[in-house]
C-alpha cells in the first residue's frame, strides 16, 4: 500500500486572545491520515474545531501543536506546521487545495479570470486557462452569461460555485473542502457531489467538511469523528 | 524561486542617537522618540526576504516607519544601519555600500517606485509623456520615436487617454496621475517594484482599477513588489507575505492570510480586529 499523502498527528490550535487575556481552544489532539484518491470527512458538532483542522493544514492557522505530515509529489516528507513561507506559499500554488465558503478577489476581475488564475500562476497561456476555467464554470453549472462579470455581485451559492471551479482547477494532489454544497440547490448540489467523485477517481486526496451527514455518508471513504474540546486548563498542558 | 532582495537589521534614526535610543523606544516603550536625546527611531533591525515575482505587504499605522523602509531601499534617504543585497541575474549588490552613481543606476534601470504623494514620483512641470521620456532617457534610451512610442504603450497599458499625452499632470485626476506615476516606475520595466501606500486617498472605485493593474503587471512581467499600505484590504488582495510593523519595528511575519485570519501580537490582533 502507498503510504498517505498526508498524515495528521495530535493537531492542536488555541487561540490567545491578549486583549481579553483569554485562551479559546480551537482543536485538541486531532490524528488522522488522507491517502490519494480517498476521501476523509470531519465530523463532530459545531465549535469542535473541524474547519481549524482545515485552516491549519493550509497554514491560515498557525497550529499550536502537533505535527502535519505531508508527502509531496517527489515524495519527499515536510511538516506543514515547520515549513517556511515559501514552501507553504509554492504547496499552495501546485499541490493544495482549498475551498472556503468565502471568496475575495478583485472588484473588477471577471469570474472567468478569478477561475483561470491558479493557472496562470502555474504558467498556462492565458487562452487554455479561460478554456479550461469555462469548462469547469459550465460542468459546475453556472450560466454562461455570468462569466463575463465579477463575482462581487453574485449570491451564495454562484460564488460557492466559482470557489469550487477555481479549487478544481488545478487538480490538486490534496484539496480541502469545507461545506462545499452548503448554499447549493439539490441539483447543483448532485453535480459537485458527481465532480468530487470524479476529482477523487483521478487520484486527488480530498479532506472534507460537509454540512449534510447524508453527503458524508455517500462521499467519504473515512469518517473522523472530532471528540468535544477538554477544558481550558487541559488545552493549557498543550504548550507545557 | 530565486530571491531578490535581502534585508538585514535595517535601521534609521533621526537625530544625535545615544546609547540608550533602541531600549528606550519600540511596541514596549509605546513610542518611537527617544525620552534621552530627543531623536526618532523610524525603524530599527527590520529584515526580511523578497522572492522574485512575489508580492510583499508592509502593514502598520502612520508613524510605524513602513515608508522609511522603502524609502531607505529606494534611496531617497541613507539608512543609519544594516545591509540590503540585490540580486540582478548573476549579479549581487550591497545596496548600502554602492557609490551615488552606482545607487543612481539602479534607481533607473533596475527599481520602479510609486509615492503615496505623486508630486514625489512626478515632474508637474512637463507633461504626463515627457515624465515617462525622462526615466527612459536616464535609463540610456535616446531615440525620440521610440520613446514616444513606448511612452504611449505604457499609458495605453495604465489606461491614461493617449489624448493627453502633453498635458500636465497637474491637470490629472488623483487617480489618472498614480496611473501616470505607475507607467513611469514601469517604463524600464525594473524586477523590482516599490509601492508606498498607491491606493490611499483615492476613491474607491478608482482604487480597485489600480489594484486591479498593479496584479495584471504582476503576473505579466513578474514583477517583485514590496507594497506599504494600512489599508488590510489592499494587504490581502494583493500579497502573499506581509510583515506588521509597530513604532519602527517589525513585530510580525507571515502568511498573509495567517496574519488576517491568525494574528499573534496583542498589537496585529487589535488592528485586524479593528478593520473588519
Amino acid at each position: 500500500m502507498t503510504p498517505p499523502i498526508l498524515q495528521v498527528e495530535a493537531y492542536g490550535k488555541h487561540f490567545w486572545l491578549h486583549e481579553q487575556n483569554k485562551l479559546i481552544p480551537s482543536s485538541h489532539n486531532v490524528s488522522f491520515s488522507v491517502s490519494a484518491g480517498s476521501l476523509t470527512a470531519l465530523v463532530g458538532p459545531t465549535g469542535v474545531g473541524k474547519s481549524s483542522v482545515l485552516k491549519g493544514i493550509y497554514r491560515t492557522y498557525l497550529p499550536s501543536a502537533g505535527r502535519i505530515l505531508y508527502r509531496d509529489a517527489q515524495g519527499h516528507v515536510l511538516d506543514l506546521v515547520r515549513a517556511s513561507e515559501h514552501q507553504i506559499l509554492e504547496l499552495r500554488r501546485r499541490e493544495i487545495g482549498f475551498v472556503t465558503q468565502f471568496l475575495h478577489c478583485l472588484p473588477r476581475q471577471s469570474t472567468l479570470d478569478v477561475v483561470a488564475r491558479p493557472l496562470l500562476s502555474l504558467g498556462v497561456s492565458r487562452d487554455e486557462a479561460r478554456q479550461r476555467a469555462a469548462e469547469w464554470l459550465s460542468a459546475m453549472n453556472l450560466p454562461e452569461r455570468l462569466w463575463s462579470v465579477s463575482p462581487a455581485t453574485f449570491s451564495g451559492g454562484e460564488r460557492q460555485r466559482v470557489n469550487l471551479a477555481r479549487g478544481f482547477i488545478i487538480k490538486p494532489r490534496l484539496l480541502l473542502l469545507d461545506e462545499p454544497t452548503a448554499s447549493l440547490d439539490p441539483a447543483t448540489a448532485e453535480r459537485v457531489i458527481g465532480l468530487i467523485e470524479g476529482l477523487k477517481a483521478e487520484g486527488t486526496a480530498m479532506l472534507a467538511v460537509f454540512h449534510h451527514p447524508e453527503i458524508t455518508r455517500r462521499l467519504a471513504d473515512q469518517v473522523v469523528e472530532l471528540a468535544p474540546l477538554p477544558a481550558v486548563e487541559e488545552a493549557l498542558k498543550d504548550f507545557a | 524561486m530565486n530571491k531578490i532582495l535581502e534585508v538585514r537589521g535595517m535601521s534609521k534614526i533621526y537625530g544625535p542617537g545615544c546609547p540608550l535610543c533602541i531600549e528606550s523606544t519600540g511596541p514596549e516603550a509605546d513610542t518611537n522618540l527617544c525620552p534621552h536625546c530627543g531623536s526618532v527611531v523610524a525603524i530599527h533591525d527590520v529584515s526580511f526576504d523578497l522572492f522574485e515575482g512575489e508580492i510583499l505587504g508592509v502593514m502598520g499605522e502612520s508613524g510605524s516607519g513602513k515608508s522609511t523602509v522603502v524609502k531607505s531601499l529606494y534611496f531617497d534617504q541613507a539608512p543609519s544601519g544594516g545591509e540590503a543585497i540585490f540580486y540582478d541575474r548573476d549579479k549581487q549588490y550591497a545596496l548600502f555600500s554602492l557609490n551615488a552613481a552606482q545607487q543612481r543606476w539602479l534607481r533607473n534601470h533596475r527599481f520602479g517606485m510609486v509615492y503615496q504623494n505623486p508630486h514625489l514620483g512626478l515632474n508637474f512641470n512637463i507633461s504626463a509623456g515627457g515624465n515617462i521620456a525622462e526615466r527612459l532617457l536616464m535609463s540610456d534610451l535616446m531615440d525620440y520615436g521610440a520613446i514616444r512610442e513606448r511612452a504611449k504603450t505604457l499609458l495605453a497599458r495604465t489606461e491614461v487617454l493617449l489624448a493627453r499625452i502633453d498635458d500636465l499632470p497637474k491637470h490629472f485626476s488623483g487617480g489618472m496621475q498614480q496611473r501616470v506615476q505607475i507607467a513611469k516606475a514601469l517604463a524600464t520595466q525594473p524586477p523590482l517594484l516599490f509601492l508606498d501606500e498607491v491606493t490611499t486617498g483615492l476613491d474607491l472605485s478608482v482604487q480597485a482599477r489600480i489594484l486591479d493593474l498593479i496584479l495584471e503587471i504582476q503576473q505579466e512581467l513578474k514583477t517583485a513588489m514590496v507594497v506599504v499600505t494600512h489599508d488590510l484590504g489592499v494587504i490581502r488582495l494583493l500579497t502573499g507575505r506581509a510583515i506588521v510593523m509597530k513604532y519602527g519595528r517589525v513585530i510580525e511575519a507571515g502568511l498573509t492570510d495567517q496574519i488576517l485570519e491568525d494574528p499573534q501580537h496583542a498589537y496585529t490582533q487589535r488592528l485586524v480586529a479593528s478593520a473588519l
